[in-house]
């Protein structure tokens, strides 16, 4: 056993989730990502003396939802507090949060293992808040700028239990978050863009240990590949530190993701005292049973339902459920196909196949894919019904139907003069007229050189353009060379 | 010049035409500059008031001008009206322009008040003696020597000395019924939740009301029917309905039972003339017909540091926000952005305010919270509970405005404890929410005026407002 080995790693993670409200959290303001800087602000983003908060119905909608998909409990009196901290991005001089009455609390994400195996990671609690504005230190040579238009758009922020083992479960953990507010359409998920963010508290104990080590915090990390990284190197650092007899210290650190490690940005022994208070200015938020009910109603299916329903009720492999519940929009394609016809595995086929290669070339979206659902479900059904190959339909009709999406496939392969000739006698007339073409192979068949039915295949194919039903054909090559 | 009388008579003058809003204005501002030795206002906004005053002429000939026509009305400089400037007294927000109206502002306006200027005031209203203004004293106008009270001393005194028709002050724990008694005019302070707080600059958000320094409690009826009520901007504001309160005062035949409190009347800071005062006051009114009873409130001695202890707490927030890197000043001899705060934040604020902001932040500091804010938070729910108690067997509370009568400057200057006993009376009424209001009592024999407060349960605005109408006619001064 190696060093590395002896040690376990606790991991718990803080997402921020930022809103795709109209609004910002407090005021009318519009939430909206960039827009030039300070200009998403009225008096209220700019913390003027005199203005008053007023809560964002739709963010509290948005929460109920996550609340709701990962199977929280939701509070029905919510109380908010001020966060006291002096930013120079943070107006008012405090940050209107939830403190000690999160809006939800408890839950689950449930995350696959490499194995398949599930394992469910608990969510502490959901709280609301609202995002600070962002200090620019690059724009101007003597100045810090300020832009205040995100200071108060609206984020949840999801703490997990310190259950996630390793940089790998945390992957997953992210990812289905991701998958989960994008599904929800409460949060675009764009890591990048910062409107999915992550801190990770992390800490190393010896295996069976039941005290935990010092905690760590890493924040700056901005695609979920970088937390896996950022993981990976502060698991590695702090069991090196722990080996080497060094005393871990309570700080946080930033991911410098350049050259893959965390260095020190602030000590926590002497953190802020954020003197934490009821907010004066706002009244409880009341979420009554019957509010949590409608939003509840109004849930759409959730990646892991609908997983569970591919493997499970359509008996989909967990491969394919998987990867046609990775985005909502594949997903919801899927569903509505399935609704046109009952062979499943070939309308995952198609999903997986040629529309999402026709859309990864095309650098599109499901949502801008001109192809009916309907389409795919008639074309599937041809095909079934032996009028087209398989080949056939993906080379030359899936192709055509690209550009005549408002016509059958049915119509556009008979244009196209694709049916298949399925009609034994002229088919009968095909496979004559190609073994009379090489008698000589038609002995050596005889002679035990059985593979040579694939020479005559390709020409009864080709005598009939490419439309003999495949099947067939080789059935009547067979019988017909065995009674020469 | 114009003799002002009530809101109700001026209507009736400017109506008849013997004047005119933009004479009125003509007369108050020449009156103003007058009276600048006072130091009541710290501007006067000319230029709008005198434009307005044009409007308002118009709209009474095609009459088509609101029930405040022609009011004018003067602001305390805490209260936010776009276009001006506000601040709070305070060198911090020197030269601050407001972005947007208070709703009270727009209401008044809406109305066709004319607003004249703003008044000078203690900084971010703490204070019971108006000398924490960055901006210097006020003078009483009814004797030099003496304070006008405090918070909202510029506004009592501009209508005390006749320089508007009526003013707004922000009442937190007495600014508004404090120096309304000190000056010897009426002062309402709202129950909480009635007036919209948006554009109030905030001192202690669940305690501040704004409210009006009028000559009559008819003029606070029917300022307050205006100002009052639901609010997108404020979700702290009930959305009751509000009655017609100038109509109801005159409907009011209710014989109220009165409890006045025992400990306030026996207390031993209370002035003797006042206390008999409001003795033979309680003598009238049992003649007069009334139920007035003496009940216990042990818990007098809990007011002022549960006040002081929450209200600071709030404050220290609410004060974060004047930083120096938004508005308002800046340090120029900040370094770094931690110096420009420090420096901005101590040269920029008065010793009582930062002295409260340190109160406050100790309050809601790690380890300090539950000793102390936790701890005031229940027992304002007791008072809360005991006050409303009292306001179940008894219709309205009795008890003096305050202590003593206006008193020399610099007198409480050394001793802050003693300044904050000034609000013992009236801190009650913000602590528990209700309506309060200080009407005038009587002159003391040192010549100067004080006042009697009275207090009705939540939301009995028109009830309180009734029978103050009724205890002016029985104790004329």
């Amino acid at each position: 056993m190696n060093n590395y080995d002896k040690y376990e790693a606790v991991i718990g993670l803080e997402v921020h989730i930022q809103l795709l409200t109209k609004s910002k959290m407090y005021s009318a303001d519009s939430a909206e990502y960039g827009g030039l800087p300070n200009t998403h602000v009225s008096a209220i983003s700019l913390g003027h003396p005199g203005t008053l908060p007023k809560v964002n119905k739709r963010a509290i909608e948005f929460a109920v939802k996550l609340g709701l998909a990962v199977n929280a409990a939701i509070r029905e009196e919510n109380q908010f507090a001020r966060k006291n901290y002096f930013y120079a991005d943070l107006p008012k001089g405090y940050q209107i949060t939830q403190d000690k009455t999160p809006i939800c609390n408890g839950g689950f994400i449930a995350i696959k293992n490499e194995d398949g195996s599930e394992k469910k990671i608990n969510i502490t609690r959901i709280h609301m808040e609202e995002d600070a504005g962002k200090s620019l230190h690059d724009q101007d040579p003597f100045d810090s700028l300020i832009d205040l238009n995100r200071a108060g758009v609206p984020l949840l922020e999801m703490v997990s239990e310190p259950e996630i083992k390793n940089a790998n479960e945390a992957y997953a953990y992210l990812t289905e978050v991701r998958k989960l507010v994008r599904y929800l359409d409460i949060c675009d998920g764009n890591m990048e863009e910062g409107s999915m963010r992550c801190d990770a508290n992390i800490s190393v104990m010896l295996k069976g240990s039941n005290t935990f080590g010092k905690k760590v915090e890493v924040k700056n990390m901005n695609s979920i590949r970088n937390v896996q990284r950022a993981i990976d190197f502060e698991i590695k650092r702090q069991i090196e530190a722990v080996e080497a007899g060094e005393e871990i210290p309570v700080e946080t650190r930033s991911f410098d993701a350049v050259n893959g490690l965390t260095f020190s940005l602030r000590s926590k022994e002497n953190a802020n005292d954020y003197r934490y208070f009821p907010e004066p200015d706002l009244q409880p938020v009341i979420v009554s049973e019957a509010y949590i009910k409608t939003v509840k109603a109004d849930l759409p299916a959730l990646p892991h339902e609908l997983y569970k329903h591919y493997t499970s009720t359509l008996g989909l492999s967990a491969y394919d459920a998987g990867n046609l519940t990775d985005l909502k929009g594949i997903a919801l394609y899927f569903n509505e196909l399935i609704t046109h016809t009952t062979n499943h595995k070939a309308a995952a086929n198609w999903v997986m196949g040629a529309v999402k290669s026709y859309l990864n070339e095309n650098a599109l979206s499901i949502e801008q894919f001109n192809l009916k659902p309907n389409r795919i479900a008639e074309l599937i059904a041809i095909i079934d019904e032996g009028k087209i190959s398989n080949t056939v339909a993906s080379q030359k009709v899936f192709p055509a139907m690209l550009e005549q999406p408002g016509k059958s496939p049915l119509k556009i392969a008979e244009e196209l003069n694709l049916i298949q000739e399925s009609n034994s006698d002229a088919l009968q007339d095909l496979v004559n007229q190609a073994i009379a073409k090489y008698p000589e192979k038609v002995s050596e068949y005889k002679n035990g050189k059985v593979n040579l039915v694939a020479l005559f295949m390709g020409e009864v194919m080709k005598l009939s353009k490419g439309k003999a039903d495949p099947k067939l054909a080789s059935q009547l090559v067979k019988e017909t060379l065995d009674k020469s | 010049m114009y003799s002002f009388r009530d809101i109700n008579s001026l209507q009736t003058d400017l109506r008849s035409g013997s004047i005119s809003c933009t004479q009125l204005v003509n007369e108050l501002l020449a009156e103003i500059e007058k009276k600048k030795q006072l130091n009541i206002f710290l501007e006067v906004f000319q230029h709008s008031a005198l434009s307005k005053a044009k409007e308002v002429d118009e709209k009474l000939k095609a009459g088509t001008a609101g029930k405040l026509a022609g009011l004018v009305i003067a602001l305390k400089d805490n209260i936010c009206y776009k276009d001006h400037k506000v601040s709070a007294s305070s060198k911090i927000l020197e030269n601050f322009t407001s972005l947007y109206s208070s709703t009270v502002v727009e209401r008044l306006l809406a109305q066709d008040a004319i607003i004249i200027g703003r008044c000078n005031c203690d900084e971010f209203a703490m204070g019971s003696s108006n000398e924490n203004s960055a901006f210097g004293n006020v003078l009483n106008p009814l004797n030099e020597k003496t304070v006008t009270g405090g918070s909202s001393g510029g506004s009592a005194a501009a209508v005390a000395a006749g320089l508007c028709h009526a003013a707004f002050g922000s009442d937190t724990g007495g600014s508004i019924r404090q120096p309304a008694s000190f000056c010897g005019v009426v002062g309402f302070k709202p129950t909480y939740g009635r007036v919209s707080r948006w554009g109030l600059i905030a001192y202690a958000s669940s305690f501040d009301q704004i409210g009006p320094l009028t000559k009559s409690v008819d003029d606070a009826a029917l300022l307050m029917e205006v100002i009052a009520g639901a609010d997108e901007q404020d979700g702290t504001v009930s959305s009751k309905p509000v009655p017609s309160y100038s109509s109801e005062i005159n409907k009011f035949s209710a014989k109220p039972r009165i409890a006045y409190l025992k400990d306030c009347i026996e207390s031993e800071g209370l002035d003797p003339e006042i206390k008999a005062n409001i003795n033979t006051t309680i003598e009238k009114l049992r003649k007069s017909g009334y139920t007035v009873e003496a009940v216990d409130f042990p818990y007098l001695d809990f007011l002022v540091p549960t006040y002081y202890v929450l209200t600071t707490a709030e404050a220290s927030s609410n004060l974060s926000r004047f930083d120096g890197v938004h508005y308002g000043y800046r340090s120029k001899n900040g370094t770094d952005l931690e110096s420009t705060y420090k420096k901005s934040r101590s040269e920029g604020f008065g010793k009582e305010v930062k002295r409260r902001i340190m109160l406050g932040t100790f309050v809601l500091s790690a380890g300090y919270y539950d000793a102390y804010y936790s701890k005031a938070q229940k027992v304002r729910q007791l008072l809360r509970a005991k006050t409303l108690e009292i306001l179940q067997n008894y219709d309205l509370v009795l008890t003096p405005s305050t202590p003593g009568t206006a008193f020399e400057f610099g007198k409480n200057s050394a001793d802050p404890i003693k300044m904050y006993l000034e609000d013992i009376f009236t801190v009650q009424a913000n602590i528990v929410g209700v309506p309060a209001i200080s009407i005038p009592a009587g002159v003391h024999s040192n010549g100067l005026p004080y006042g009697l407060q009275l207090m009705a349960r939540p939301f009995e605005e028109a009830y309180l407002l009734g029978f103050s109408k009724q205890l002016e006619k029985l104790i004329p001064c």
